[in-house]
């Protein structure tokens, strides 16, 4: 019962920070408001324009929000001169990956679903009748994203130049989630069924298992440095 | 015959790139045993504890905890040591009791919310469990750091300037912790640069200099200004 515990414990920590600082949340509805109102400026009332560009605009939205929010994963860790202790616990450092894991996932969620709401609201299209097609899409999108960002945030968190190092190591490692989620989000929007995409789907999910896989098995390595 | 040290440093070197931190270190320390380490700033204290935490990997040398291999037994030896560090390693917007939880917790042990709340009464952080540690003192976040050290219950203690920016009344409780840590068969290492009550519950000192021991001696005939003018002596004349 040790391992999930440790991982609860790590997630229930990033948590209650997050909630009781809410440093990274109001900088991320802060920048994603920002995003919206660029968007809307240059795309005007061009409706047909809009419809086109509207999957890879919310997934450029996810994308640099998730980018803001995950840089900050290890951030705790940094300034509270915490990262030693996380390397001296004795056990399975993976617990502690799945457990950051679980909390940069929970603050993306929060961050899309506010994204989405204000992009229905800004651009005036109704979500409604796609919202359980595209919460399965984003889902899948998100736990992919937060499984690499989370491992990319641990292995440049000790370095000097994190902020720059970080996008551009995770950027085209997350090129088959961004694509399927792009393609995906496009053909349910359009008012395609799951079945339609479930090529996209199914390579989300294998990103997913893939990245986690390949997190849980390399974490412990990226936190000795 | 005697028993194994807790603590066997052997022919320990320690180099970042072509710079030797450490050079040649041999050192022991028995169950029951404080052995206190003095030195000039970097001279290689804090180092030699990282080696014996795991934190760093030794050049050469052999350096075991319990018997077990720093570099082969990692996570035995980790299991087995309570490392006092530089960082107080707390969270500051969790607070007190919420900090022990953590920490204990991914230690994989389970602490009870009483035995959690009697550590923090033991270091006399009881009246502020429940609030935030942004707003404690340095010295309270120290405190905050043993009562951790006090629910993992090693069997060696690495402290690094375990004395600095308590008061003296907390550095009363902590003679009293260490002498009872010792009295329980454990094991400890601490570095200091005070020579009065940093060496109080220490039966031995090594004095490191420029990665070398330079000076060990018991500590039973000695007093504080003794220990000063042996550090001035052997510290200085080889840094």
């Amino acid at each position: 019962m040790s391992y999930p515990r440790r991982a609860w414990i790590v997630l229930w920590k990033d948590v209650l920070s997050e909630r009781r600082s809410k440093e990274t949340l109001n900088a991320l509805f802060f920048f994603a408001l920002l995003l919206l109102f660029v968007f809307q400026f240059s795309l005007g009332a061009d409706r047909e324009r809009l419809v086109a560009a509207l999957p890879g605009l919310l997934w450029l939205g996810f994308v640099l929000s998730g980018l803001l929010g995950l840089g900050r994963a290890f951030l705790g860790e940094r300034e509270n001169d915490c990262w030693e202790g996380l390397v001296v616990v004795p056990g399975d450092k993976s617990a502690i990956y799945l457990g950051k894991v679980g909390g940069s996932l929970l603050l993306m969620l929060v961050v899309e679903a506010v994204v989405l709401a204000l992009f229905g609201i800004f651009f005036n299209v109704d979500l409604a009748p796609h919202l359980a097609p595209l919460a399965l899409v984003i889902g899948l999108g998100t736990v992919g994203f937060a499984a690499v960002g989370t491992l990319f945030a641990a292995m440049t968190a000790q370095v000097r130049a994190r902020e720059l190092l970080f996008p551009v190591l995770l950027l085209p490692v997350l090129v088959p989630v961004l694509l399927a989620g792009v393609k995906a989000t496009e053909a349910v929007l359009g008012g395609e069924t799951l079945g339609a995409v479930a090529h996209w789907l199914r390579l989300l999910a294998a990103a997913d298992v893939i990245y986690l896989t390949v997190g849980v098995l390399t974490f412990d390595a990226v936190l000795e440095g | 015959m005697a028993a194994d040290p807790l603590v066997h440093i052997a022919g320990l070197g320690k180099a970042f790139g072509t710079t030797l931190v450490l050079d040649d270190v041999t050192l022991d320390v028995r169950s029951g045993e404080a052995l206190a380490v003095l030195g000039p700033n970097g001279a290689g204290k804090t180092t030699l504890l990282r080696i014996l935490a795991t934190l760093a990997r030794p050049t050469r040398g052999i350096a075991r905890v319990a018997g077990f291999d720093c570099v082969r037994d990692v996570e035995r030896v980790r299991a087995r040591v309570g490392l006092l560090a530089h960082g107080a390693w707390v969270y500051e917007d969790l607070t007190a009791l919420e900090n022990l939880r953590f920490w204990t917790t991914l230690s994989g042990l389970t602490p009870t919310a009483d035995e959690l709340r009697a550590a923090l009464s033991a270091v006399e952080l009881e009246r502020v469990a429940d609030e935030r540690v942004r707003a404690f003192s340095l010295g309270m976040k120290r405190r905050l750091s043993l009562a951790r050290l006090l629910l993992a219950r090693p069997e060696v203690l690495l402290l690094d300037e375990p004395y600095a920016g308590l008061d003296p009344r907390a550095g009363k409780w902590l003679d009293g912790y260490l002498t009872a840590f010792k009295a329980a068969g454990g094991a400890i290492l601490m570095t200091t640069h005070s020579f009065g009550r940093g060496l109080g519950a220490a039966e031995r000192i090594a004095i490191l200099s420029a990665g070398h021991v330079v000076h060990q001696t018991s500590l039973a005939a000695l007093d504080a200004e003794d220990v000063r003018r042996l550090y001035e002596l052997h510290a200085e004349d080889s840094a």
